[in-house]
């Protein structure tokens, strides 16, 4: 009796113990996720505006840093927040508009080299944009030469640049949704004499609409993110990105201006964590198919 | 192979122009591609006429290309992915066939110019005469680009300058004119005078005129006179002459002769002139990354730290995702929901914001860590512990995106596998090394691989963490102890000081094509994705 009693305190110690270091475990990997979240979170509060001696709770906490941010003429955040949101919105639209056309052939019609091309467009896509930074940089600087509203320092030229990288993964991801809308619809339209055009336009785009949506926030976000080559063409302070901005702000200034940087951080961070838990479902989907967030 | 003959059929069908609407449509179209076509033929000569073969090539290339889809029937497809294959054509592909270009040219500072434009720069050097006499200048623009200027020399006499000549009043070509009879010119021709201030709005175009001597006024030809501040025009003689028979400059003070070298212009005794040209300079920029020892020896540590990198990226964020995906992968776990939600976070995060926060955090004077840790690392500044502190920030951001991949991955493992090795008598510990790694390992093969290209080249977080630094001594040009290939091409291309060579930017941007190039194609063939296309149909 004694014997089987010792036995199950010692099995209920065992699983507790082996249940604890399992949630502990998991908690230490979580402080070291959010520690950083809830670190900036509190400078954003904390009317002192510097880094050194910072509080987990700020003493005096107040919204000054967020006045402060919208009020610098020398760093003009609102304007990047804009000038990005200008250049996400239009480079997406466009890249939607560009990649379901594309899409729409390689899904309807039948031509020699669509199998090849298929291929062609995933493996030139494979080499990021960036590796090509110097002649990207100097075609700019040529184009502008002739086209000056296509020229360095324009957001013009920065989406033309984006637009080169609009092919590939996307048309793989329109292709696969317009394969699966039937035909049936499209093969009426054709007998009442309809182009394909007609038939792309009124029919297939209404119909993909969930997954234009989807192309336009990843999209976004890509865009959102991307410093390298909006470091490379942007000069002026009033043209910069938030990307770009946000790194010449804080640059070495984190005594003076980390409560300031912390607020523009959380704005700046906001539309992307929104998007990411309304499109969590495709991102994951695209992640296990070897897409990569930037 | 049915339903493409069905699918060529139907495209087949809808040529015969049933509808006036299509005709509409079809002048419509001829107007835009008569209009385009109007357009390139416009610019060809001008392109032509600057040398500007590459622009020239995409032009004609792009117009016929889109003259050709929108012309021929058979082009149907073409029409539809048009607009991707330009912008693709203008931003991938030229730009890597001219980063190959620009890899076997000098293309850099000191060497942005064509030959003719530095040889013309060079022509229009001008060397100051104080022998000769000054001039007192007044001024005359028509507001549309036309200038002149009245000179009075210290005798009292005048000339007017226009038009790169020097005129005396009674050879000017131009009438002069006192209006109120005060003495002074108030026009010269239809250009009116400028008094004091206004002057400075044009300050920039008077600076540039030059006005060659008639050979009459001192018996010289060679003498040009040219502003040398606002209230003096002074007597000017070239400094160098280019003679296209020898290809020398020589400079007209002393006579040495400069000779083309490598895209500069070479004295005998090895003297240098500051502008150089762009040429091709065949391998030298690749040999220089292999024998130029302030080159080939920062550029290697740049070269293995960069494989290091991706290796210790994948590996710790990885090995920390499967850990923590093992540990949620249990059903009957609390609050799995939560910790799923929770870990996940700093993936949501965009990367460029996570970057510049944890710099901040690594600051070894203010930073957050060494306060906790009560302790004055130099996270930043020492080699050795930037490079840990870049994995940190990496583990950070990636450990998420591993973590969601393995639970995928661990789900699609058949449970019947466990039940075996249970009845079999293996421990869990054993189950994971026997059973699961493996299985996940080859699943997830492809997306590590893919992971290791992508830190490969993970430009935002080093350098928005360390910029590359700390510096490496001795380097010539900047290169520092955590920079990777991709961060240090973009120093070697645009950082200021010694930044500009475009063209060893550009060899190194080859390097790093060839490796990537090798690492996908190895992944594309793990991952069938061919197969995919022919599973498609």
């Amino acid at each position: 009796m004694a014997e089987q009693g010792h036995r199950s305190i010692k099995r209920f110690f065992a699983n507790f113990l082996n249940r604890f270091w399992r949630h502990a475990l998991i908690w230490v990997c979580i402080v070291f996720a959010l520690f950083p979240v809830v670190w900036i979170i509190s400078a954003s509060l904390d009317p002192a505006n510097s880094i050194s001696g910072q509080k987990l709770i700020p003493p005096n906490a107040s919204f000054i840093n967020f006045q402060r941010l919208f009020q610098s003429e020398q760093h003009p955040f609102g304007i990047w927040f804009l000038n990005t949101f200008k250049l996400c919105i239009v480079t997406a639209t466009l890249v939607v508009l560009i990649t379901s056309l594309a899409a729409y052939a390689f899904s309807r019609l039948r031509f020699k080299g669509r199998r090849s091309g298929l291929f062609a467009i995933l493996l030139i896509q494979m080499f990021p944009q960036m590796l090509a930074m110097v002649a990207i940089y100097l075609i700019v600087f040529m184009l502008g030469e002739y086209i000056p509203a296509l020229g360095l320092d324009t957001h013009a030229g920065l989406i033309l640049v984006y637009l080169g990288g609009a092919m590939g993964a996307n048309v793989w991801l329109l292709k696969g949704f317009f394969d699966t809308i039937p035909k049936s619809l499209e093969e009426s339209a054709m007998i009442d004499g309809a182009t394909h055009f007609q038939i792309f336009w009124r029919i297939i785009l209404p119909l993909a609409r969930p997954i234009l949506v989807v192309v336009f926030f990843l999209q976004f976000m890509a865009t959102y993110s991307e410093f390298v080559i909006a470091r490379v063409l942007l000069a002026d302070t009033n043209n910069l990105t938030m990307a770009v901005g946000l790194q010449t702000f804080i640059a070495d200034q984190y005594a003076k201006r980390w409560g300031v940087f912390a607020a523009a951080a959380l704005i700046g961070a906001l539309p992307i964590v929104i998007l990411y838990w309304f499109l969590q479902k495709h991102l994951v989907s695209g992640l296990t198919r070897g897409a990569v967030k930037g | 192979m049915k339903k493409a003959a069905h699918s060529t059929d139907t495209y087949n069908t809808n040529h015969a122009g049933r509808q006036p609407v299509k005709a509409g449509l079809m002048i419509t179209k001829i107007i835009l591609l008569g209009l385009l076509n109007a357009l390139a033929l416009w610019a060809i000569p001008i392109l032509w006429g600057d040398s500007q073969w590459i622009l020239l090539g995409v032009l004609v290339i792009a117009t016929a290309g889109i003259d050709y889809a929108f012309l021929s029937k058979k082009a149907l497809p073409l029409r539809f992915m048009l607009p991707g294959l330009l912008f693709m054509m203008i931003m991938v592909i030229f730009p890597i066939g001219y980063t190959v270009y620009v890899a076997f040219t000098n293309f850099g500072t000191g060497h942005i110019l064509t030959k003719a434009q530095a040889v013309d720069q060079y022509t229009h050097r001008y060397l100051l005469q104080e022998n000769l006499p000054v001039y007192t200048p007044e001024y005359y623009t028509d507001n549309a680009g036309q200038f002149a200027v009245l000179l009075t020399d210290p005798d009292g006499r005048q000339f007017v300058g226009y038009e790169q000549t020097l005129y005396s009043l009674a050879e000017s070509p131009l009438e002069l004119v006192d209006e109120d009879g005060d003495g002074v010119f108030d026009k010269i021709g239809n250009l009116g005078r400028l008094g004091g201030l206004e002057v400075f709005s044009y300050l920039g175009q008077f600076e540039k005129l030059v006005f060659q001597y008639d050979d009459h006024l001192d018996n010289r030809t060679d003498v040009y006179l040219k502003m040398r501040s606002m209230d003096q025009f002074a007597s000017y003689v070239p400094q160098f002459e280019y003679s296209a028979a020898s290809d020398t400059l020589t400079d007209l003070e002393d006579g040495t002769a400069y000779r083309v070298l490598d895209g500069s212009f070479v004295s005998d005794s090895g003297e240098t002139l500051d502008v150089g040209f762009r040429t091709t300079v065949g391998w030298r920029n690749f040999t220089s990354l292999l024998t130029n020892k302030r080159i080939a020896g920062p550029f290697w540590q740049v070269f293995s730290w960069t494989i290091v990198w991706a290796i210790l990226s994948v590996v710790t964020t990885f090995a920390l995702g499967l850990l923590l995906a093992v540990l949620l992968n249990d059903a009957k776990l609390k609050l799995r929901g939560l910790y799923r939600v929770l870990l996940i976070i700093p993936y949501t995060l965009p990367a460029f914001i996570s970057a510049l926060i944890w710099r901040g955090m690594f600051n070894t004077e203010v930073g957050l860590i060494n306060n906790v840790l009560g302790m004055s690392i130099p996270w930043l500044q020492d080699p050795f512990w930037a490079k840990v502190a870049l994995i940190i920030v990496n583990l950070w951001l990636g450990f998420p995106y591993m973590m969601i991949i393995s639970l995928g991955a661990l789900q699609s493992i058949p449970t019947d596998l466990y039940e075996a090795a249970t009845v079999d008598g293996a421990s869990g510990w054993h189950q994971f090394w026997k059973i699961t790694f493996p299985l996940l390992l080859v699943s997830l093969a492809p997306l590590l691989i893919a992971s290791f290209a992508f830190n490969f080249n993970n430009f935002s977080v080093i350098y928005l963490v360390t910029e590359g630094r700390p510096a490496i001594a001795g380097a010539l040009t900047p290169t520092g102890a955590t920079d990777i290939l991709i961060t240090y091409t973009y120093r070697l291309a645009f950082e200021g000081g010694s930044g500009g060579r475009y063209g060893l930017a550009s060899a190194v941007s080859i390097l790093i094509f060839l490796i990537v190039g090798t690492i996908s194609w190895f992944n594309f063939r793990f991952t069938g994705a061919l197969e995919e296309v022919n599973d498609n149909g």
